[in-house]
């Protein structure tokens, strides 16, 4: 079933079809038709210049925006009309453009956020930290020092994220949506803002998470060395248009992609 | 089960010839339940009994021997402190091998001339970073058949069938040891205490590293006598969080663990030291001088931004430390007032700064590799933290002299340990006698030679004398003092460490062999020099802008100022003052190998790699320009650039008594 792509990655079925996909917002249109699907395991980028749809496309695949046009088959399941919480309990887990942590708590507390759609005992029984609930904290806190050893982040275990520095922040942000075991993960730009050094270190936790648990990745972002560098395939996007899929070096030859990226000469 | 009772009878009958597999054997019948290592794992600390750890080293020794591990085989460990790393070393002396743990943080290149000096065949490292360093010089190390890996992070693709999991080497041992009970004992009964144990390379200050052979019995006597003088038992703590390269690790977390059978405690990973260290609180502590310095700036730092109360509270209970915490440390009488007053302000700030330090179960504490600053020494032995020095080499087992406990000087490291010979030669070298002393230099017996004289001392390289009480006073490297052109006495590592006591200068390099004058390069510590410019609303971009700013050559210039005014105090290095010096535009860097993996400065490199400030200096110029290169830690290589300003430092005049 399973191939191995030129970046020796194991690409499955596709898991996220998206088929002519229209957002509106009032007269404002944010996304025109626009299909393209995810396999299994591949890291799948999402490029294009600035107001290009770019996060209303990962807003659409996690449920936030609701397309008035086109189907979302995920799973071999066409999606009806759902809210992102049922999104995250169906294994879709992302991160933000401008970080949303909880600034004033830890850590620790902010990854184990992230375990929340796994925890099945009931408000009083945790209020009470009663048997189940104490069972059911220690495995979930297992779960997250994973992800703490993972991204090689205990030394900040206990730290107020407000306090981090900004890659950092980005880290833990990774991790709450790793905790949540996802078999997808959306990542708006996870490297904006980020030194060469940073970048390195979150590239390598990207592919290390896709190559360690087969996470399927959706990622945007604006540094082309990255992008070109670590996903399979890309989709660009200019103007809520699809303008080129493919490849990362089918995506650099396409010359409406270079258009877009240079303008052109009238 | 017979067979239990005559490996047991095995080990009593050999017991007479102490080797470090003997000791482990031994305390895992003594003690078998008692801890010996801990890790944090997953934010849980793990424990291991010694049982568990001879278990465990059966294992590791056996599967090694399975894959082809022969006696007199050389094993490189490269790694962070971690207990299979520990473990591995016992594993391998019980084969009769020996260990040569390497720097881990050395990039592949650094490595490869240890790495095929010691004719390595087997190396076993922590984790991925480690394996990946060994295969890049993969081709250049023929002689390299296993590698074997610690952590399986990361490693599902690599497939090539020299590369091994240590789980499942030690999965082969288990199934060795059961169809070969007797192997493994009948291996350390032919181990002797002469054999090489461990193999440690010197970090290269000058030249090629050497390999520096120490038999079982050297670090046995080192650790014994070491044991003995601090009185420590089976029942104490210690956190193993510096480099396994060096010889101090090797001295505290395994030597002196296996003789006194104490527990061990690895931290969970380079970052997390402090909050580890917290959380062991351990009883036997060893740190170079600039941690202890990092811990009181980083309290300091955090004293400044509390409340006026807490200001207040703190300077007063400091200010009665100072007066008498010292004393009552050392059982020395104290006034009545002065008592209370320390009760008090030990309950209020001093025991939970100790706690928020780590160091309120403390009973040793050493400190070396370096010189440490009075203000700072002072200040732990106030606090009530038993700091002491201790002085040794990597020949000698870091065991030379220590300071014994209620006689601390500030100035020397104390008095020649049990069992140590120490002379002063001619020429102001001190020279080393002692079971503790190297066996040879590995294949080097030119320089084992050149090293140990014919009456059997090991000559140090460093120039001291005795003072009237018989403590030793270090100088200065001897083959570093020089003459200035008037004939006077230039010691640059005694200049550099009094401007090193300022927190502001993190590294400073004097020159002045053969010259009229001292002049001197300084590196100002990011941290504490940043945290000033902040306080002072200075805005700088990083390292290079920061330093030039003329704010900061004030403030330097304020420490030059206040090294000249002590050098002129301190008779023969009264010429030794700082006439002119200059703010480097780069922090050295044990990457550009202008430190070295231990951070003492290169001084032959520097002055070459900067002969043009050099220059600068003495042609009385008052700015110069330079642009240097850098390599970053991916490896890539960029340039900084920047013209330096050369400042004048006030001078004192010398006064001479008549003779």
């Amino acid at each position: 079933m399973s191939e191995q792509n030129q970046n020796g990655r194991r690409v499955g079925e596709v898991i996220l079809d998206l088929q002519n996909i229209s957002l509106r917002f009032g007269g404002v249109k944010a996304l025109t038709d626009i299909s393209f699907n995810v396999k299994e395991h591949e890291i799948r980028a999402i490029i294009g210049p600035n107001g290009a749809g770019k996060s209303s496309m990962l807003n659409v695949i996690n449920g936030v925006y609701h397309p008035q046009e086109g189907r979302i088959v995920f799973h071999g399941e066409e999606r009806k009309k759902m809210e992102p919480h049922m999104a995250a309990t169906q294994g879709i887990a992302r991160t933000f453009q401008n970080i949303a942590l909880f600034k004033g708590m830890s850590v620790l507390d902010n990854i184990m956020t992230g375990r929340i759609t796994k925890m099945k005992c009931g408000f009083l029984e945790q209020a009470l930290y009663l048997g189940r609930a104490q069972k059911e904290e220690l495995a979930h806190r297992e779960k997250v020092e994973e992800v703490i050893d993972f991204l090689e982040i205990q030394h900040i275990r206990k730290t107020p994220v407000g306090r981090l520095p900004y890659g950092l922040q980005k880290r833990v942000e990774l991790g709450r949506a790793l905790a949540a075991e996802p078999s997808l993960l959306l990542l708006d730009e996870p490297m904006a803002g980020m030194n060469v050094e940073e970048k390195q270190d979150m590239c390598r936790f990207i592919l290390d998470v896709n190559d360690q648990f087969g996470t399927t990745i959706v990622l945007i972002e604006h540094d082309m060395g990255v992008v070109m560098d670590i996903s399979d395939r890309v989709v660009v996007l200019d103007y809520g248009k699809k303008i080129g899929d493919g490849t990362p070096d089918d995506v650099r030859n396409n010359q409406e992609v270079i258009s877009a990226y240079l303008g052109v000469a009238h | 089960m017979p067979e239990v009772a005559s490996s047991q009878a095995a080990h009593t009958r050999n017991l007479t010839g102490e080797t470090f597999p003997r000791l482990l054997f031994h305390h895992a019948q003594v003690r078998g339940q008692h801890p010996a290592m801990r890790e944090k794992h997953l934010g849980i600390w793990q424990t291991w009994t010694w049982a568990e750890v001879a278990e465990n080293v059966r294992a590791l020794a056996c599967g090694l021997a399975e894959l082809g591990f022969k006696r007199g085989d050389n094993l490189a460990i490269i790694g962070d402190n971690r207990p299979r790393l520990y473990m591995t070393m016992a594993a391998v002396q019980s084969l009769g091998g020996v260990p040569v743990p390497l720097y881990q943080d050395a990039v592949a290149n650094e490595m490869l001339f240890v790495l095929q000096d010691a004719g390595i065949r087997f190396a076993i490292v922590e984790d991925q970073e480690q394996v990946d360093k060994l295969l890049e010089v993969r081709e250049q190390l023929p002689q390299l058949d296993h590698i074997i890996y610690d952590d399986p992070r990361g490693m599902r693709h690599y497939n090539q069938p020299f590369i091994h999991d240590i789980e499942a080497v030690m999965a082969m041992g288990r199934i060795h040891h059961q169809n070969h009970p007797d192997f493994l004992e009948r291996e350390i009964e032919q181990g002797v205490t002469t054999d090489t144990g461990v193999m440690l390379y010197t970090s290269g200050t000058t030249g090629k590293p050497k390999g520096v052979c120490l038999a079982h019995q050297a670090f046995i006597a080192a650790a014994k006598g070491g044991c003995q003088f601090d009185q420590l038992t089976q029942d104490e703590d210690i956190l193993s969080y510096l480099p396994m390269a060096w010889v101090g690790d090797h001295l505290f977390s395994f030597a002196q663990a296996l003789v006194a059978g104490f527990t061990i405690n690895c931290p969970e990973s380079g970052d997390t030291v402090m909050t580890d260290l917290r959380e062991i609180g351990p009883t036997y502590y060893f740190a170079p001088p600039r941690v202890f310095e990092n811990l009181l700036t980083q309290v300091m730092i955090r004293m400044e931004d509390a409340g006026a109360i807490k200001r207040k509270l703190f300077a007063w209970a400091m200010d009665v430390a100072k007066r008498c915490g010292a004393e009552i440390l050392d059982g020395k009488p104290v006034s009545g007032s002065d008592r209370l007053a320390y009760t008090v302000a030990n309950l209020l700030v001093i025991g939970p700064l100790k706690n928020v330090l780590g160091m309120s179960r403390i009973r040793v504490a050493y400190t070396a590799g370096a010189a440490i600053g009075p203000d700072l020494f002072r200040f732990y032995r106030s606090i009530g933290v038993n700091l002491k020095q201790l002085y040794g080499q990597t020949e000698t087992c870091a065991y030379v002299c220590l300071q014994p406990d209620g006689q601390i000087k500030l100035d020397s490291v104390g008095k020649p340990a049990p069992g140590v010979e120490v002379k002063i030669a001619d020429n102001g070298e001190i020279l080393v006698k002692g079971p503790m002393l190297l066996k040879e230099y590995y294949q080097r017996p030119d320089a084992t030679a050149e090293a140990i004289n014919g009456e059997g001392y090991f000559m140090t390289g460093d120039a001291g004398f005795f003072d009237e009480d018989g403590h030793l006073k270090i100088i200065d490297r001897a083959k570093d003092v020089g003459k200035m052109a008037n004939g006077a006495m230039f010691a640059p590592n005694y200049i550099e460490n009094k401007l090193k006591f300022f927190q502001y200068v993190k590294e400073a390099v004097a020159f002045g062999n053969g010259r009229e004058q001292v002049c001197a390069f300084i590196n100002i510590d990011m941290g504490a020099v940043g945290n000033w410019a902040e306080r002072r609303g200075i805005s700088y971009s990083g390292y290079t802008d920061l330093a030039a700013k003329p704010d900061v050559y004030n403030l330097i210039q304020e420490c030059v100022e206040e090294v000249n005014a002590q050098l002129v105090h301190d008779g023969m290095l009264a010429d030794s003052q700082i006439h002119r010096f200059l703010i480097l535009h780069k922090e050295l860097d044990p990457d550009d190998d202008e430190l070295t993996r231990t951070r003492k400065v290169r001084r032959n490199f520097v002055s070459e790699k900067y002969a043009v400030l050099i220059d600068a200096f003495y042609a009385g110029k008052t700015s110069q320009f330079i642009e240097t290169q850098v390599k970053f830690e991916d490896g890539r290589v960029g340039k900084v650039a920047a013209d330096l300003v050369i400042r004048d430092a006030k001078t004192f005049p010398v006064v001479r008594q008549a003779a």
